[in-house]
């Protein structure tokens, strides 16, 4: 019997489980190790934070689900792992901690025959001074931030109610931070609730954002076909901002929150300060900081995980100018080089370099947007990686079958513009593949013919189904595998 | 934007390409919407199943 432990109940790792089990059924065993109790569907966190959708829309119990399946969860964090054993453990195992019930704060050494790693981002609010719900913004990157979210919108739509003026400031917190566009869908649907009310003329909405150009998103930006002619998403999300009187603040990135200010720096050099009366700035990301140690103690954390905490996998990882970065350095297995049954799904791989041109200000911060890997490769990444164990488990195979590289792999992205059945909107967006190939498409990077921009109330239908569609997927509900990811 | 400045040119906001009437009816006609959502949802799943292995 074969053991398979996975580390995170995120998009990516609750999909590696539910593909293990799947494959796997009760002859092996497979184990979660996640200290959250609940799975949230995190692009409808958006919806809490402008109070359209209720937290328990956007989550459910794991441990029901994880009974369901026979998949053994132990709510605990991983603290650390020993993947050649130690003396008294031959096999590789996990460190990790309890975090509720009787053996809250107990450690135990879980050891696997496969690892799979995807713990996600650590929100690194820590990395901007006073950033965050314990600071002086909010966030929408948990369900918990985004009912925070909400309950401060309110206080600042009540004081407009009043008569009293506004200033909203959404966008990144953080020179280096990423998920640019779940922030840039809060600013439109902030917007649009703002408008719903009759209440713009109060209201002073400011983008800020760390992206060269807008439209940039983590991704080096895009074309789209528009209009007659192929335009850059530079256009496309200025456009959508102008439209709803949104302003905006480019290559700024945001260093420190006082009460009611924002400081950041210009790529120029310029140290600058914004007013604001409400924020929300999603923060930089960093892994987990889980350490590893070989099998007499030493510590080997460089082996496993690069420098931010996020896990080497194989990809390549050698430093090159931007103009040499190439497709085929993106990983195709997500197979550690060193230790080969342990695996990084989602957010938790180190990316080989950012897709975005990596950019200093004067002074010498940088500041460009990190690659983006949630949602549709984090879920594809889990259940290829899933694919492949279950393979080499089941019919001893040795060479990875199944392969899944963001150079390869298309994207959508739904960007919310707001909520309603009748009159709700949202921005489809689709790339293919997410890191630009300049020598497979050398005119536009990308397949410009599978490249969409569309804005219009079916794009909010379809973020709607989604949320429906992932929430039935993971949950297990009947024919759960036959929906994409 | 700031709502009392009537001056809008030599702004950020002034250069993009604002939507006209005819493309916000587009964007919100029930009918036309109703097939572009089997349309963007047709064209997603063809990117989705040929996008891994």
């Amino acid at each position: 019997m074969a053991k398979v432990v996975v580390l995170g109940a995120g998009v990516s790792g609750h999909t590696a489980v539910a593909f293990l089990k799947k494959k796997l059924g009760k002859k092996h065993e497979v184990v979660m190790i996640s200290p959250n109790s609940y799975y949230q569907w995190v692009p409808s966190n958006i919806w809490v934070g402008i109070g359209q959708m209720t937290v328990d829309q956007v989550r459910f119990k794991l441990d029901k689900v994880y009974k369901k399946w026979s998949v053994i969860y132990k709510q605990a964090k991983a603290i650390s792992i020993n993947p050649e054993g130690n003396s008294e453990i031959s096999k590789g195992f996990v460190t990790v901690e309890y975090v509720v019930g009787d053996k809250q704060g107990q450690q135990e050494k879980v050891d696997y025959d496969y690892l799979v790693n995807a713990t996600g981002p650590k929100l690194n609010f820590e990395a901007t001074p006073g950033l965050g719900p314990k600071g002086h913004t909010v966030s929408v990157c948990a369900y918990d931030h985004a009912a925070h979210a909400w309950e401060e919108l309110q206080k600042s739509l009540a004081l407009m109610e009043q008569g009293k003026h506004q200033t909203f400031l959404i966008g990144t917190g953080h020179a280096m931070a990423t998920c640019q566009g779940a922030a840039f869908e809060y600013a439109l649907n902030v917007a649009f609730e703002v408008k719903k009310r009759k209440l713009e003329h109060l209201a002073d909405i400011i983008w800020i954002t760390n992206e060269y150009e807008l439209g940039d998103f983590g991704m080096g930006g895009a074309f789209v076909k528009r209009g007659g002619y192929v335009t850059p998403t530079k256009v496309f999300a200025e456009s959508i901002l102008a439209e709803y009187g949104i302003r905006w603040i480019k290559r700024a990135g945001v260093n420190k929150i006082e009460k009611g200010i924002a400081h950041f720096e210009t790529l120029a050099g310029e140290y600058k300060t914004q007013e604001f009366d409400f924020a929300m700035l999603i923060p930089g990301f960093a892994g987990a900081g889980i350490k590893a140690f070989g099998k007499d103690g030493n510590d080997i954390t460089e082996k496993l995980f690069k420098p931010n905490g996020f896990m080497t996998v194989d990809a390549d990882y050698t430093p090159k100018d931007f103009e040499d970065w190439s497709a085929k350095d993106w990983p195709e297995t997500y197979q550690n080089p060193e230790y080969k049954n342990i695996y990084a799904a989602g957010i938790a791989f180190a990316p080989p370099h950012s897709m975005s041109k990596p950019m200093k200000t004067a002074n010498g911060t940088p500041m460009f947007p990190a690659p983006p890997r949630t949602g549709m490769p984090s879920g594809v990444i889990g259940k290829v990686i899933a694919q492949n164990i279950a393979n080499f488990i089941k019919n001893g195979a040795t060479e990875h079958k199944h392969k899944a590289s963001m150079s390869r792999m298309a994207a959508a992205c739904i960007v919310s513009a707001g909520y309603g059945i009748r009159h709700g909107k949202a921005a489809t967006m689709t790339v293919s593949p997410i890191v630009p190939d300049w020598d497979k498409y050398p005119e536009w990077g990308r397949d410009i013919n599978a490249t969409v921009g569309e804005v219009g109330l079916a794009g909010h239908w379809i973020k709607l189904l989604l949320h429906y569609m992932f929430l039935h997927k993971a949950k297990g509900y009947p024919f759960w595998w036959l929906l994409p990811e | 934007m700031k709502p009392n400045n009537k001056v809008h040119n030599y702004k950020d906001e002034y250069y993009p390409p604002m939507p006209t009437r005819t493309t916000k009816f587009w964007r919100s006609c029930f009918i036309y919407q109703l097939y572009k959502f089997f349309v963007l949802n047709y064209k997603i799943m063809k990117m989705v199943v040929k996008g891994h292995s």
